[in-house]
């Protein structure tokens, strides 16, 4: 069983991969490239429908489709990589998604969750084998930051706001 | 100079005990040396030759005594009674022990220090002209912008996993002290016809193994803007910018490969949509800051002539070693890291307690480094110079050859670093042996020397009037050496002569130079004007001859 970190809340994942073993109506997390290929398909499918980002997608490209999406998972093949980050941000900022915004892979650890979580993310899946419990408390270390960001964690202090 | 409130103070104390949990983590093996990396690296911390090397951030250069006597107390206790300053401003201390580093960090802390984002593919320590404040030709105080975007760069949630290293530098004066066109991001302050603020905006820049003059993207910014521009280019590099090979990864690569026009239309276009959501520089913010920055209290003071019947040694070290101050009555004082036998950019921890006494009694207890690895003080009243000069004769500082050929500029090497192809410190040596005579040196006048022990180019090899760089040749360590770079004002990257030079031979081959130099220059013409002048081909020509003074 899987267990994410969502809304600094450790829980079972109720969420399945592409390819995972699932129901009719389970909520499905699709790459996208197969949106890409047939969005149609994946529109009219029944049930919560999520989708998975690479490193080197154009987050622009989900526009028309973020109002049928609850979840877009962003994904962090190493903690070197830091283009999620600001896909992250473009997302909720430019794009205004609301959704669930979740960062998956070997980049998701704990001495990377808070800038993660700074930049927009609710939802942190490490990988295999790290507990998202440290994740969580790992949140808790900076409670002063200088740039604008995510409402959570909160912060005592903030040196820079956006208008 | 700029004192933390209650949040930098905060934000430095947590970091330190982040890092203590990291290291603590690695010790004890949950922390693969692959997972702790990066981690290690944002906190100055490398793994080298002998031991790792902590680099400790001076922003924009600028210390207190307080300060520089903690790094001295630092250096003794945890290190070897010295450490070593760079060309980013920084210090650099060559053994401590890892399990050491987060209590180093927490004493740097007490004194409102850190080593955040020293290394590693981050926003690096922000560098401006070491004549900031002083400098008769100065805009405005650069200081002020320097410590705002240090801030905002400071762990900065989407900007701490880049393709590479990232540097900015803040020029206040048209002369660029602050090398900013060979920067990632370089800043050149300016004002409008209504006395406004602003910059003009340079990117692209660097050195390393592919050295770029940086390109300008925004002839005039306004100040307010300052912080969602940086945003913006640093939002579209993060995208965008190479990561599949190391080599190809800074900013000038990417902006060479769109094109500079290209480049700045995509950063337009991001900058107008990010606005919403870009950090604010408020008036407010932007006077709290400018007000750390005010100049000092200084006195009227009389006329005074400071040479007028002294010896002839503090004559040259007051003509070589001092520079003119905005206010009657002061110099800026440069301590030379540059004594012959010594370590470019080394100091003693005796060595940075005396600056610091120094700078308390005579120049308001501030002490600043310089890019070219010297310290400054800069308000040192002219009636007491000649007791300065006295004092740091004593401690071994007043070597008076600053803008002469030993006052070279070069990286740690392969003594050191674990990067570098050869070594730069017995060629250091070497170089002050051979050019050991003073009044030879004044006679060749204003040569930069600048050596790097790689491609990485530390040294700055590229930009000096007279370049060294290290090579490996089967195991040995070879010197290839170009003329005719510069970074100051007018900025060019030096043409490789010819072929690399054995060890041995490398002041030899600068002594044949220079001679050229001396053969060829008008009246009262500097080297780098003189090779600008007549090329390269005479000097190369001369250079590889086979004992041309025997000739």
């Amino acid at each position: 069983m899987r267990h994410i970190l969502r809304q600094r809340e450790r829980l079972a994942d109720d969420w399945h991969y592409l390819g995972e073993e699932c129901a009719e109506g389970d909520p499905l997390i699709v790459p996208v490239a197969q949106l890409r290929s047939d969005p149609l398909k994946w529109q009219r499918r029944t049930g919560r429908l999520g989708v998975r980002l690479g490193p080197g997608d154009a987050v622009e490209e989900l526009a028309p489709l973020l109002p049928r999406l609850a979840l877009i998972a962003l994904e962090f093949p190493s903690p070197g990589d830091g283009r999620g980050y600001s896909q992250a941000r473009l997302l909720r900022e430019r794009l205004g998604f609301r959704g669930e915004l979740r960062a998956v892979g070997a980049g998701v650890r704990e001495d990377q969750a808070f800038f993660l979580a700074r930049c927009g993310f609710d939802c942190l899946e490490p990988p295999a084998g790290v507990d998202p419990e440290t994740l969580r408390l790992a949140l808790r270390r900076y409670d002063v930051a200088y740039q604008p960001g995510a409402a959570h964690p909160e912060l005592r202090r903030q040196r820079f706001f956006a208008p | 100079m700029y004192r933390y409130d209650e949040l930098d103070q905060a934000l430095v104390d947590q970091r330190v005990a982040e890092f203590r949990d990291q290291v603590r983590r690695h010790l004890a093996g949950e922390l693969s040396e692959e997972e702790f990396r990066p981690l290690r690296l944002r906190n100055g911390l490398y793994i080298q030759r002998h031991a790792p090397m902590l680099r400790i951030a001076i922003p924009y250069g600028l210390l207190s005594s307080v300060q520089l006597r903690t790094l001295a107390a630092i250096a003794r206790r945890y290190d070897r009674g010295y450490g070593h300053f760079t060309t980013r401003q920084n210090l650099q201390l060559n053994w401590p022990a890892l399990a050491d580093v987060p209590d180093i960090l927490a004493e740097l802390a007490h004194v409102q220090m850190h080593a955040i984002q020293t290394s590693g593919n981050c926003v690096r320590n922000v560098t401006a002209d070491h004549m900031a404040g002083i400098a008769p030709d100065e805009i405005d105080d650069p200081r002020p912008y320097c410590e705002i975007i240090r801030q905002w760069a400071t762990l900065h949630p989407e900007f701490t996993y880049l393709p590479r290293k990232f540097k900015i530098a803040v020029t206040g004066s048209p002369e660029d002290r602050a090398a900013s066109e060979v920067h990632d991001i370089g800043l050149q302050l300016r004002r409008d016809a209504h006395g406004a603020i602003g910059f003009t905006v340079r990117v692209g820049g660097g050195l390393g193994r592919a050295p770029v003059i940086g390109q300008v993207i925004r002839e005039w910014l306004p100040l307010a803007e300052l912080l969602g521009y940086l945003e913006a280019i640093l939002r579209v590099y993060n995208l965008h910018g190479r990561r599949d090979n190391i080599h190809k990864a800074r900013i000038k690569v990417l902006v060479k490969s769109l094109g500079i026009e290209r480049f700045g239309a995509e950063v337009e276009r991001e900058w107008q949509a990010s606005r919403a959501h870009a950090p604010q520089l408020t008036r407010a913010e932007v006077e709290r800051v400018r007000g750390f920055f005010k100049p000092q209290p200084y006195e009227t003071l009389e006329k005074y002539d400071a040479v007028a019947g002294r010896e002839p040694a503090f004559q040259a070290w007051y003509r070589y070693n001092t520079r003119p101050h905005r206010v009657p009555g002061y110099r800026a004082v440069l301590v030379s890291l540059k004594a012959h036998g010594a370590v470019p950019g080394d100091m003693t921890s005796a060595q940075m307690e005396g600056v610091a006494d120094l700078a308390e009694r005579v120049s308001f207890g501030l002490i600043r480094s310089t890019h070219s690895q010297n310290l400054l003080l800069a308000d040192v009243p002219q009636r007491a110079l000649h007791a300065v000069w006295r004092e740091l004769l004593a401690l071994g500082l007043a070597m008076p050859n600053i803008g002469t050929l030993t006052d070279m500029i070069a990286c740690p090497g392969l003594d050191f670093c674990s990067l570098a192809n050869a070594g730069t410190i017995s060629v250091a040596h070497q170089i002050q042996q051979r050019f050991d005579d003073l009044d030879y040196l004044y006679d060749l006048g204003e040569i930069e020397i600048k050596m790097s022990g790689c491609m990485n180019a530390c040294g700055h090899h590229h930009v000096g009037h007279i370049g060294i760089l290290g090579v490996d040749k089967h195991g040995e360590e070879w010197y290839q050496i170009s003329i005719g770079g510069s970074a100051n004002g007018f900025t060019a990257l030096g043409e490789v002569i010819g072929p690399s030079v054995a060890q041995q031979e490398v002041a030899a081959t600068l002594e044949r130079i220079v001679e050229t130099y001396r053969e060829l220059r008008d009246e009262g013409e500097r080297f780098i004007d003189t090779v600008r002048r007549v090329g390269i081909a005479p000097f190369r020509e001369r250079a590889y001859a086979a004992h041309p003074a025997a000739a």
